[in-house]
């Protein structure tokens, strides 16, 4: 019992033999079946897959935006409320409005939740800063690089203080040099930030150098097919630098064999 | 290669790419507007020169001397600048309510995906529909007066207004409309923060095509249901056999319909400024 007990304490949310399936005349297709790993806290999670195999419909359950058909998710909070997670989700592209100001995207999440508050307003004004976009605020979307877009991008996820962030390839839409410099670059300043965080990615490079842990999943209907905890030798460093640690090349094996020998 | 290069800035003043490129766009422009005045002004030489030397009968196609008569004429009377001021006023009218209509109706199909595959085929079938039918009907329903020739006004814009509209809507990033529910937002916020300000280039390309098609349905209701207007003016002035006045008439309407365009487009450009487009 006290063991069980620790367990669940450890984890802040719990995904319980999760299933989806996408419904059409022509049938139904799996899309996800008894999917189930914890998430602890401050922990940086790497989901990796084949393509199609369900990666982002996974991340739409755990944010809420779909309904799992089967499973449950179970949420235990560190300090014993019961309330879900609050959580931020940044998509493939940054969805910087083009009719609004870098700021005023910035905000969009506060004023949609009604909650533009002095407190939350510092908050951002501190990032803003911070990440250097502080001279950018009334430029719109289109004048900034995209490693300005995604900054702001993860300005205005974290402007609603989420405890868990939730990212779908989010770097997808960048040129390889560019996302090289920006994944490092944001996910350095998430866990600046002190949150959790789910990655999705096909790069399993991108995935070992930014992620505490890597869980595989197989081709539909996806199901957890491995999970690896990352331990580089070179701790603390870069996500850059991690591409050099003399383990890197076992785990990209590792994860390639699990990926290109389907059951 | 170089000494080319070098021989060719010699050749001309000292232009820089730039500057010869500005120099080439503004030429082409000037060049463009001097062609229309050209094709305009011949047209009119053409036109009168016919009518003088009877290649034309000018009881029937008139000449721009005799629409200039014409024109002051009317003017001295004072009908003209009403009859003008009134199918202003109508085509207006009946654009404003175009836009605003359709609008609404735009975005309750918007929120509703079962009201909008109801209505399809009805909005289809109303938009292909000749509207020019049904103004013998709304001169029996409303009777002839204003009230029925804004209303032909609206027929005319407003189906394909509608769809427009629709298909605008629909056609907004699906990301962006997930993007405001991953920050909490409702379906609500999707329509008035993504779904309306995204389609403001759509709404204002419809309304310059609305502008047109709403004086083409004021004049419809104004053959058939008017004592005033232009309209009214190019009926009568056949049915006396006062060409010069129909002619007048039309010549008048496609500087309104020129005016009108415009005005939109002025509109348009303001407004795309404002939101940095």
């Amino acid at each position: 019992m006290p063991d069980l007990w620790d367990i669940s304490m450890q984890n802040i949310l719990e995904l319980k033999n999760i299933g989806y399936s996408y419904h059409s005349l022509h049938g139904e297709t799996r899309a996800l079946k008894n999917i189930s790993f914890g998430v602890r806290e401050g922990e940086f999670i790497a989901i990796v897959g084949p393509s199609g195999c369900g990666k982002s419909t996974l991340l739409s359950i755990i944010a809420g935006l779909l309904e799992p058909e089967e499973g449950t998710i179970l949420v235990n909070n560190p300090d014993g409320s019961l309330h879900y997670p609050k959580i931020g989700y940044m998509l493939q592209r940054d969805h910087l409005f083009e009719w609004r100001s870098v700021y005023r995207n910035v905000i969009l999440g506060l004023e949609l939740n009604h909650c533009v508050t002095k407190e939350r307003l510092e908050a951002v004004e501190r990032l803003l800063t911070d990440y250097g976009l502080d001279k950018f605020r009334d430029k719109r979307p289109s004048e900034l690089s995209g490693g300005m877009k995604q900054r702001a991008a993860l300005i205005r996820t974290l402007a609603l203080e989420p405890q868990l962030l939730l990212l779908d390839e989010p770097f997808s839409a960048l040129d390889y040099q560019t996302r090289l410099f920006v994944s490092a670059d944001i996910c350095r300043l998430i866990r600046a930030a002190g949150k959790t965080m789910i990655i999705i990615t096909h790069d399993l490079s991108e995935a070992i150098s930014l992620a505490d842990r890597i869980i595989v999943l197989s081709g539909r209907p996806a199901v957890v097919k491995n999970e690896v905890s990352v331990h580089l030798t070179l701790a603390d460093a870069s996500p850059l630098a991690a591409r050099n640690a003399p383990e890197f090349q076992q785990y990209f094996n590792m994860l390639w064999e699990d990926l290109t020998h389907e059951k | 290669m170089k000494s080319k290069r070098k021989n060719k800035k010699k050749a001309g003043p000292e232009l820089t790419r730039q500057e010869q490129f500005v120099r080439q766009h503004r030429r082409h422009h000037h060049e463009i507007s001097s062609w229309r005045t050209i094709l305009f002004v011949f047209f009119l030489i053409l036109w009168e020169f016919s009518a003088y030397r009877k290649w034309i009968d000018s009881f029937f196609f008139s000449s721009p001397s005799r629409v200039a008569r014409c024109f002051v004429e009317q003017l001295k009377n004072n009908a003209l600048l009403s009859h003008i001021g009134i199918t202003l006023f109508e085509t207006l009218f009946s654009f404003l309510l175009v836009l605003l209509f359709s609008l609404l109706v735009s975005t309750l199909l918007w929120y509703s995906r079962k009201l909008s595959e109801i209505l399809e085929p009805y909005l289809v079938v109303l938009n292909s529909l000749p509207k020019s039918a049904l103004a013998p009907l709304f001169i029996v329903w409303l009777g002839t007066g204003t009230k029925t020739i804004i209303v032909a006004g609206i027929s005319v814009a407003i189906f394909g207004s509608i769809i427009s509209f629709y298909t605008g809507f629909q056609q907004v990033d699906a990301e962006k409309i997930t993007l405001i529910y991953t920050l909490g937002g409702s379906r609500r916020d999707a329509f008035f923060r993504v779904v309306l300000p995204g389609s403001i280039p759509i709404l204002l390309s419809t309304a310059k095509v609305n502008i047109g098609l709403a004086l083409v349905g004021v004049i419809i209701g104004e053959f058939l249901a008017a004592r005033r207007g232009l309209g009214y003016l190019i009926i009568y002035g056949s049915q006396v056999f006062q060409l010069d006045m129909v002619i007048t008439s039309i010549i008048i309407l496609c500087l309104i319909a020129l005016g009108l365009y415009k005005s939109i487009q002025y509109i348009e450009h303001r407004i795309k400024i404002q939101f940095k487009m």
